[in-house]
């Protein structure tokens, strides 16, 4: 039996980028508002303070900023037709763990989807025909515009202090930029980074080959910044401890250093840590929850009653929550019906490794930073004619030198020992010459009638409750984009001059023990028909109304982007909504 | 385990191997740790092969693996070389025995071999190149191969200048040896 708490306005499930910018608005909006996070408090200064935040094995081989796998996983398989298993140890992304969530650990890589991701099929259609996608690739339109989100977009990278080039500014195109972005209103709020030597080679080569090589857009500052919330963040010093740990500088963009001190400071704000909610709680009617059930660090069960519930929990975690609280209709792939875990993706990711002379070439790989780094976005979305290739979609591709770890990047030719004389000396060689970006091609993964989520029939998680279970595999569309894709980035890499180019295509089947990224997307996905979305353009729940649904499982299908900067346009968009909006009306905002 | 680390990285003209490194002694205190014991990772049953894209889904623990390689290590190479402990043979016999378990040909019954050799060639490396704090990586010889600085933290002098060789030595999270004073 659950002990009651006193209710508040709103409750939101998980305190990462999305609880923390629905937190502000809506605190900011005169609500009690009350954050429930699964995992610990974070701060800068006493979890990952310079002193000791650069340790590789505590931080990227042990995974001490992650959710713990014993206190939550998921299941895998390829087809529907095996047993799926527990991921015991993760490999092919790292779901985040306490405040701050993935933004405590990303590498604050920065990007906006192109305009015609978010209207993927009517776009492709339109150009190629219904008949060039195939049968069953379900990508869907999004319900929401770039227009629609630009504003949106703009207010996180201010918030963020992004650091980068403007490639179209109100429709007009800007030298050095990415030329294929949708105009934004105004630059980003601070320079591009410096670029390291072998972007500076990149960037070269990629416009000898008729390119438009641009600096990637990084929530690495390039210079000290204050928000417009009035938070200051510190200028990069290139530690190359970034992604997958904390920045003990305050120089990248996270909840903790954009958001979160100026909503402490609102007294109709509170927050739980260590605590994590079971279940969302609905009333007789099915149609409206009454709050959330959750369970603290003793194992104490509590009830928080509130008139309006955030889900603003990692990808799958935001499904399974709505899987066992009985919201929406379960997805049946053979039936082809229910919403809840359908258009699963996640991300198409090869790598190019090169090897240039020793004698002439020293990349000082440690000097570095999450999102630093020089990309071309010609073979991204639909920047190119798919007609001859026989494939949809792309990413872009760059070399972002994101670590020299010598853990993690010690790359070795081919054909060299994995152990022994050999290996250590070819380790040596090496280590300063050679190029493995930290991004490489960054493919985007469309959606299919059989990559779902549902609830597993055998495991269970420490409360008893199923894991989720994920049925995952590339599909040929994917697997050609990839080699297409790692084809045009070695080109690069050879007209930099390397003695040798390695490519590793993605290939199938999809690997749980292979690092990709950690761009869960889609499941509980957007959209404008009830019956193939589970949530309407402005992450309502057409279930339950008094729920929103945040983070990249509204997406409906993958791009070839990172997702963070979308995902916190979302989250604005709909906190726009729901002041605007919903407040004034609390209901369903679209008839469909 | 000194042994073996030093066949996995041997020592060289310049840089010592993973016994001097003090590879083993980074294992041990792993396995005696967190590390050891599988603590925080998915241990609820039922334990099942799957396919290799599934990973790993062994209910031994790390240290139970090690334990096991080890005892099994030996127990073979003293019925293959006449009563010779893996430590007792020599270099050369040591790589070939290594090499073919690497390569599936020897088998132990009582743990999976290839996987425990696995686990080696994972653990020696990070012994080599994880912060001196962690028992391996002794006076940063690792770092010092590659050239990798360490803990530095703050590289904005140096992002500029492309093509040249960083010239500063290694600083590890407890500092360097030679700006901590001698004890008498």
């Amino acid at each position: 039996m659950s002990r009651k708490l006193p209710a508040r306005d709103v409750v939101i499930i998980g305190l990462g980028w999305t609880g923390s910018i629905l937190a502000y608005e809506l605190a900011d909006a005169g609500l009690d508002v009350i954050a429930i996070e699964r995992g610990p408090w974070r701060n800068t200064a006493t979890d990952y303070p310079p002193g000791y935040a650069a340790d590789e094995l505590r931080y990227r081989i042990r995974h001490e900023l992650f959710l713990r796998p014993e206190q939550t996983t998921f299941t895998f398989r390829n087809k529907m037709n095996q047993t799926a298993l527990p991921i015991r140890s993760w490999g092919a992304f790292m779901p985040p763990n306490g405040v701050g969530g993935g933004g405590v650990h990303w590498n604050a890589e920065t990007w906006r989807f192109l305009p015609s991701d978010f209207v993927a099929r009517t776009h492709l259609t339109q150009r190629y025909g219904a008949g060039f996608l195939p049968e069953d690739m379900t990508i869907q339109d999004w319900g929401v515009t770039y227009d629609d989100l630009e504003p949106h977009y703009d207010r996180f990278e201010y918030l963020c202090g992004t650091s980068g080039q403007a490639g179209n500014v109100k429709g007009k195109i800007v030298d050095g930029g990415n030329p294929f972005e949708g105009p934004r209103s105004r630059d980003y709020p601070n320079p591009a980074q410096q670029q390291p030597f072998g972007a500076t080679l990149f960037a070269k080569a990629a416009r000898e080959l008729g390119y438009k090589p641009f600096p990637q857009p990084s929530g690495n500052m390039s210079r000290p910044y204050q928000n417009p919330l009035g938070v200051r963040l510190g200028p990069c010093t290139y530690c190359g401890f970034c992604e997958w740990f904390g920045c003990g500088n305050y120089s990248k963009a996270s909840p903790q250093t954009t958001i979160l001190p100026a909503l402490l400071r609102k007294s109709n704000f509170s927050a739980r840590d260590n605590s994590e909610v079971t279940r969302i709680n609905l009333d007789a009617s099915r149609k409206h929850a009454t709050g959330v059930t959750f369970v603290d660090s003793d194992g104490t069960e509590w009830e928080q009653p509130a008139d309006l519930v955030i889900l603003a929990a990692y990808t799958i975690f935001n499904v399974q929550l709505l899987l066992l609280s009985n919201i929406g209709k379960p997805y049946d792939p053979k039936a082809n019906s229910g919403v809840i875990g359908r258009n699963f993706t996640h991300q198409t990711i090869s790598d190019v490794t090169s090897f240039f002379d020793p004698a002439k070439f020293i990349f000082n790989p440690f000097i570095a930073s999450g999102a630093i780094g020089t990309c071309i976005d010609e073979f991204n979305g639909d920047n190119f004619d798919h007609g001859p290739h026989g494939f949809v979609g792309g990413g872009y591709m760059g070399q972002v030198q994101t670590n020299g770890r010598p853990i993690e990047t010690a790359p070795v030719p081919p054909g060299t020992p994995l152990w022994g004389a050999q290996w250590k000396k070819a380790v040596k060689e090496n280590y300063q010459s050679a190029l493995k970006p930290g991004t490489g091609v960054h493919g985007s993964m469309y959606s299919y009638r059989d990559v779902y989520v549902d609830l597993d029939p055998t495991y269970k998680d420490r409360f008893d409750r199923p894991l989720a279970r994920m049925t995952i595999d590339f599909h040929d569309n994917e697997i050609k984009q990839n080699k297409f894709l790692t084809d045009k980035f070695a080109e690069i890499f050879q007209a930099m001059g390397a003695k040798q180019v390695v490519k590793q295509y993605r290939k199938a089947p999809y690997d749980i023990t292979k690092y990709q990224t950690t761009h869960l997307c889609g499941g509980a996905i957007m959209g404008t028909d009830p019956s193939t979305s589970a949530l309407n353009r402005y992450l309502q729940s057409w279930d339950v109304p008094n729920l929103f649904v945040m983070g990249a499982s509204a997406f409906p299908q993958n791009a070839g982007y990172n997702p963070t900067g979308t995902v916190a346009a979302l989250a604005y968009w709909a906190a726009e909504a729901i002041r605007d909006k919903y407040l004034k009306n609390p209901g369903q905002l679209i008839n469909a | 385990m000194e042994a073996i680390v030093d066949r996995i990285i041997p020592p060289d003209a310049e840089t010592p191997g993973g016994k001097d490194a003090r590879c083993a002694v980074f294992i041990d205190r792993q396995l005696k740790g967190p590390y050891g014991s599988a603590s925080g990772l998915y241990r609820l049953g039922p334990f099942m092969k799957g396919t290799k894209e599934q990973g790993p889904q062994s209910p031994l623990t790390p240290a139970e693996l090690y334990r096991k390689g080890l005892a099994a290590l030996d127990q073979y190479c003293k019925a293959k070389e006449a009563g010779k402990t893996f430590e007792q043979l020599s270099a050369d016999q040591q790589d070939d025995t290594l090499k073919r378990i690497e390569s599936g040909e020897i088998k132990f019954d009582s743990v999976d071999a290839q996987g425990f050799f696995s686990a080696l060639l994972k653990d020696v490396p990070e012994g080599f190149f994880s912060d001196p704090i962690h028992g391996g990586n002794r006076d940063m010889v690792g770092w010092k191969m590659i050239g990798f600085p360490g803990i530095r933290y703050d590289y904005r002098d140096w992002i500029g200048r492309h093509n040249e060789r960083y010239p500063y030595p290694p600083v590890s999270i407890a500092g360097r040896a030679d700006w901590t004073p001698h004890k008498s």
